[in-house]
């Protein structure tokens, strides 16, 4: 420090607690309802004491919830919405950067585009397509070329494909990836090509590991916005074999109708919540880098 | 000639044990029953599963009613549609200018099953007719509102049980609402489904038109008249009555007015008698009862009141042989042993008069004399064109209006009749978006 | 831009793009050349009828009052979640700053909540703030006699999703803060210091200007995440309730397409907002970076 200010030091540590304690806090209270036996959950004020219900709650919070499944739907899905956008990212800024090629500028512009239609803008169109039938655009894009009268028809309502593929389609990845490949030193591509290194090798043997740390952020951001979509699994899923765990939680939340059980919603919602913030933590270094690395 | 005769028999000795060692054939029902509806619901399925093995009926929660009517809606676009869907009663115009259905009248017909169709509960029914009064969908699951009060509070306050037949009045409720305020209650009286219960069954009770055209049975064309005095003259007593706590409003989800009846806050509880199952498991220290509606002193013969809940619509494009188990389905789930089961397990209507009487002969309303309350209510007298139901297009953002423009009212924005006006005009301007779309 | 060192390939850079442009093209411009066909439309849900009635479903909406105060509603829980997350994610990260001796003790306890969704924030916060029995309205009823009811009043109803939107986006503000303080030069702060400018002169008059680029970005990031992603948060509190006092544009066009089946103004309403979207990026670019003080 610049000098010693004793006073604004205890203010400092101070407001810093407090700042961890209001940000800390709503997860706290929850962990307490957690523990708690129904009857305690229920008065009002509710008691601020750890009860001795946890696994009882958590047990019945995973029989009562399915959440076994629906935690497992939850991780396809975000590990599929991971590893399709890195992939399809990863080629298509390799194909801009390091091609030249007559539509190169046109295929950026149409990616650059995407960012600016958000799913939940086309939502009823794109649900639309979905549900009844994918494959529509290809149908029509043949039938309009061709006089091959082409019918496929696949619909991805209650399947993974269903809750991956139609968000894997990203413009901030691929822009960080371009972005990343625009400072890689130009004479590593020349002496590739000198040793006389194939396009994929190139990509495979020096892009893919220079770009590791850049994979790892992108891994830790894109895993939590898989795990954490709303709408989209909302929509497309109506299974309850399918529905993802943040979805499913919605079920145990006591409604108008229902029997309080708040220890037991709160005790899911705790299960829910845990594996995307293991990830961020554990990968702490990699989240911080991959946040502030999609502002450039 | 002979030669074949042979052929034919022997080809019909070929398909027949075929046929009855092939696999039932499969139907399939998504519906919108949570939990233990649920399980009711799929004890019902493998009761006719059970009963017989030429059908095999296969029952899926697709989530709360708006989800499954969407669900049904994106598969029948994608020609992959189950046989039954069930819909909730405001979906009933939507569903029926579908194109999509095959009139369950019509589907009895052709199965050639014979249904007495006067053997059911007429008000139930009428929700669910065209305006030549065909039925075009089965009532699954019917509900009325009914006020349950709390007992305990009640003596507190000096307040003598209800009568379970005859309705009190409006003022009569004002007067008790008092006491209990003033006997230290935190509130007099919550509702449930503030639009179903207070302006939807108010009118249907009172005879006053909810819409022109016969509530909208008789064309698309119709408009919303809740703007009328008497609608309005309730909604401002409800509103005098919040003001010194006799009438507490108790938001529409998460929040609920139940939690306020069952925190004992208040004396009394206006909603569905599907509400009874619920209040049974959750209600441990207090005794409470059940009441008819209230009515005007004015109404010296008050009406039925109209139903909420879900049919079971029929979609088309399956196989006719397919269509012949549905109808011996829904034949199925209306026989006395199912209704019985649904009527007990869930506080549900039985909807045949031939399961109520079952009931009655059974000892049961002896027994349980408040799961008869809503029933009494409804039958009390024969349906009005007016009483009968409603028939609105976009009737979900009709109702969501009615409920914005009454929490308006609650927390002193608009005046009462001004929010029925501006209820009115914008529900109006959904009807003709509506009926726009339609012709 | 690309790379002055490239590899020459007929058929590798096309087919290293396809991927990237078919899922662009089937999941963002089809669904919205669609969405765009049906908002000149009204249509029933079961696709049997349609008619093109030209403009009629953007002269109604926005004839109607209600969307535009719906506008009204959007912008205001947008600017309010930004407000309260960012000036929060300041005073922390301001703080984390001085404390030098746990400032990474301090980011693990303040970051994990970026990983919540925001569906479960709203659970938290729905448990916490609940009329009849949320421990905070507890608390405010008694000590500081708020007449909290979130089921009648709009503004406590808004309030009520302001919070569970912005606590979740605390750590996120505060991660970029961090980020922003550590690349000021220590010796300009020094010699503010040694010209006897104390601490909170410093913060103003040195710290805060060169943040600015990131409070402009961090101001257009929490816009952005309250108009998108906290579709969730309303859908688990307030459902648009009361009084229509939380739809926002995101949640009305769900109730108006999902539950209302009015297909014909769902889909103009979302071409409205993709209007919207784009005029904010706009001015973004066009007018706000003016005036913003860059570190270089």
């Amino acid at each position: 420090m610049v000098e010693r200010t004793p006073i604004l030091d205890f203010l400092t540590y101070f407001f810093l607690i407090l700042g961890v304690v209001i940000v800390g806090f709503p997860v706290l209270y929850t962990i307490i309802a957690a523990t708690l036996p129904l009857e305690d959950v229920s008065k009002v004020p509710m008691p601020f004491m750890f009860g001795d219900q946890f696994l009882v709650n958590i047990k019945a919070a995973w029989e009562k919830g399915n959440l076994g499944t629906q935690i497992l739907n939850s991780f396809i899905m975000a590990t599929g919405i991971t590893i399709g956008k890195i992939t399809v990212s990863l080629l298509g800024a390799f194909s801009i950067v390091y091609f030249d090629y007559k539509f190169r500028v046109i295929a950026f512009i149409s990616v650059f585009c995407t960012l600016m239609l958000p799913v939940e803008v086309r939502i009823l169109p794109t649900y639309e397509m979905a549900a009844v039938n994918f494959l529509e655009p290809v149908n029509y894009l043949v039938n309009l070329f061709s006089n091959v009268e082409l019918e496929l028809e696949w619909n991805l309502l209650d399947s993974y494909t269903g809750l991956i593929l139609p968000l894997i389609a990203s413009a901030t990845c691929t822009f960080l990836f371009r972005q990343f490949f625009l400072t890689v030193p130009e004479e590593l591509c020349e002496a590739a090509k000198m040793d006389g290194a194939s396009p994929m090798t190139f990509l495979r043997k020096i892009l893919i590991p220079l770009s590791k740390t850049n994979i790892a952020a992108l891994v830790v951001i894109e895993f939590v916005y898989g795990y954490n979509q709303y709408l989209w699994p909302l929509l497309i899923t109506t299974n309850p074999k399918m529905i993802t765990a943040v979805i499913g939680l919605q079920n145990l939340i006591p409604q108008a109708d229902d029997i309080p059980e708040w220890n037991i919603a709160l005790a899911a919602a705790l299960l829910v919540m845990l594996p995307p913030i293991l990830v961020v933590l554990f990968m702490q270094r990699w989240f911080i880098k991959g946040l502030v690395d999609a502002e450039k | 000639m002979k030669k074949l005769l042979i052929a034919v028999a022997l080809l019909a000795f070929i398909v027949m044990p075929a046929a009855s060692s092939a696999k039932p054939v499969k139907i399939y029902w998504w519906h919108a029953m949570r939990s233990a509806r649920g399980e009711v619901a799929n004890t019902m399925i493998k009761a006719f599963n059970d009963s017989q093995s030429e059908y095999e009926v296969v029952g899926a929660f697709k989530g709360n009613y708006d989800e499954t009517i969407n669900a049904g809606v994106a598969a029948f676009r994608a020609r992959k549609q189950p046989h039954i869907l069930q819909a909730f009663e405001v979906g009933t115009q939507t569903m029926m200018l579908s194109g999509a259905i095959y009139p369950v009248f019509k589907l009895m017909k052709d199965a050639k099953i014979d249904v007495n169709w006067d053997d059911y509960l007429q008000p139930v029914l009428s929700y669910y007719m065209n305006k030549d009064g065909k039925l075009l969908s089965m009532p699954f699951n019917s509900s009325t509102p009914v006020m349950y009060y709390n007992k305990d509070l009640f003596k507190k306050a000096g307040v003598k049980p209800l009568s379970k037949t005859k309705a009190i009045t409006w003022d009569e409720l004002g007067v008790i609402t008092g006491k209990l305020v003033k006997s230290g209650a935190k509130g007099g009286m919550v509702t449930a489904w503030q639009s179903w219960t207070q302006v939807e069954n108010y009118s249907a009770i009172h005879n006053i038109p909810f819409a022109t055209k016969s509530n909208g049975y008789e064309g698309l064309d119709c408009n919303l008249t809740i703007n009328n005095k008497m609608v309005v003259n309730h909604i401002s007593r409800l509103m005098n009555w919040s003001k010194n706590k006799r009438f507490v409003y108790g938001g529409q989800k998460y929040q609920g007015p139940k939690a306020e009846f069952l925190a004992q806050n208040v004396g009394v509880y206006i909603d569905s008698i599907s509400g009874i199952a619920k209040l049974k498991k959750a209600v441990k220290d207090f005794s409470w009862d059940v009441a008819p509606l209230p009515v005007e002193a004015s109404m010296k013969v008050p009406q039925n009141s109209i139903i909420g809940g879900a049919s079971l619509w029929v979609l088309k494009g399956h196989k006719k042989k397919e269509y012949k188990g549905v109808a011996k389905f829904l034949k199925f789930l209306s026989n006395n042993e199912m209704q019985i089961y649904w009527h007990k397990e869930t506080g549900y209507f039985p909807i045949t008069i031939n399961a109520y009487k079952q009931l009655k002969k059974d000892g049961y309303y002896k027994k349980n004399p408040l799961q008869e309350v809503g029933i009494k209510q409804l039958m009390r007298q024969k349906p009005t064109k007016i009483s009968r139901g409603l028939r609105l297009g976009y009737f979900i953002q009709i109702r969501n209006i009615i409920n914005e423009e009454l929490e308006l009212v609650w927390n002193g924005k608009k005046t009462p009749q001004a929010a029925m006006d501006t209820a009115v005009a914008r529900s109006n301007k959904e009807l003709r978006k509506f009926e726009r779309t339609y012709n | 831009m690309i790379k002055r060192s490239i590899f020459k390939s007929r058929g590798l850079p096309y087919l290293l793009i396809l991927p990237q442009i078919l899922v662009t093209v089937t999941f963002f411009y089809w669904p919205a050349i669609k969405g765009l066909l049906q908002s000149f439309m009204v249509t029933d849900p079961f696709g049997n009828r349609s008619k093109f009635v030209w403009f009629d479903n953007f002269v109604e909406l926005l004839l109607d009052p209600l969307y535009l105060k719906s506008v009204g509603i959007t912008l205001m829980f947008s600017f309010g979640t930004a407000f309260v997350s960012i000036s929060l994610g300041l005073i922390i990260a301001a703080m984390a700053n001085r404390a030098l001796k746990f400032k990474w003790t301090m980011r693990t306890m303040l970051i994990w909540p970026y990983a919540v969704a925001p569906a479960i924030s709203g659970v938290l916060w729905l448990f916490l703030l609940h009329p009849s029995f949320g421990i905070v309205s507890i608390f405010m009823k008694k000590y500081f006699q708020v007449d909290w009811n979130p089921v009648l009043d709009g503004g406590d109803a808004m309030t009520m999703i302001i919070m569970a939107s912005a606590w979740k986006e605390i750590s996120y503000n505060f991660v970029f803060f961090v980020a922003g303080m550590q690349a000021i030069p220590k010796s300009l702060i020094e010699a503010a210091a040694l010209d006897g400018a104390g601490p909170f002169t410093r913060f103003f008059r040195i710290t805060l200007p060169l943040l600015s680029p990131t409070l402009f970005f961090l101001m257009v990031m929490n816009i952005i995440y309250a108009f998108f992603e906290t579709f969730g948060i309303i859908h688990v509190i307030t459902q648009g309730g009361p009084g229509g006092s939380t739809n926002t544009l995101v949640y009305k066009i769900y109730q108006d397409g999902f539950v209302g089946l009015n297909l014909g103004s769902s889909a103009a309403q979302s071409v409205l907002l993709m209007f919207l979207i784009i005029g904010i990026t706009v001015i973004q670019f066009k007018y706000v970076e003016k005036k913003v003080q860059y570190t270089g």
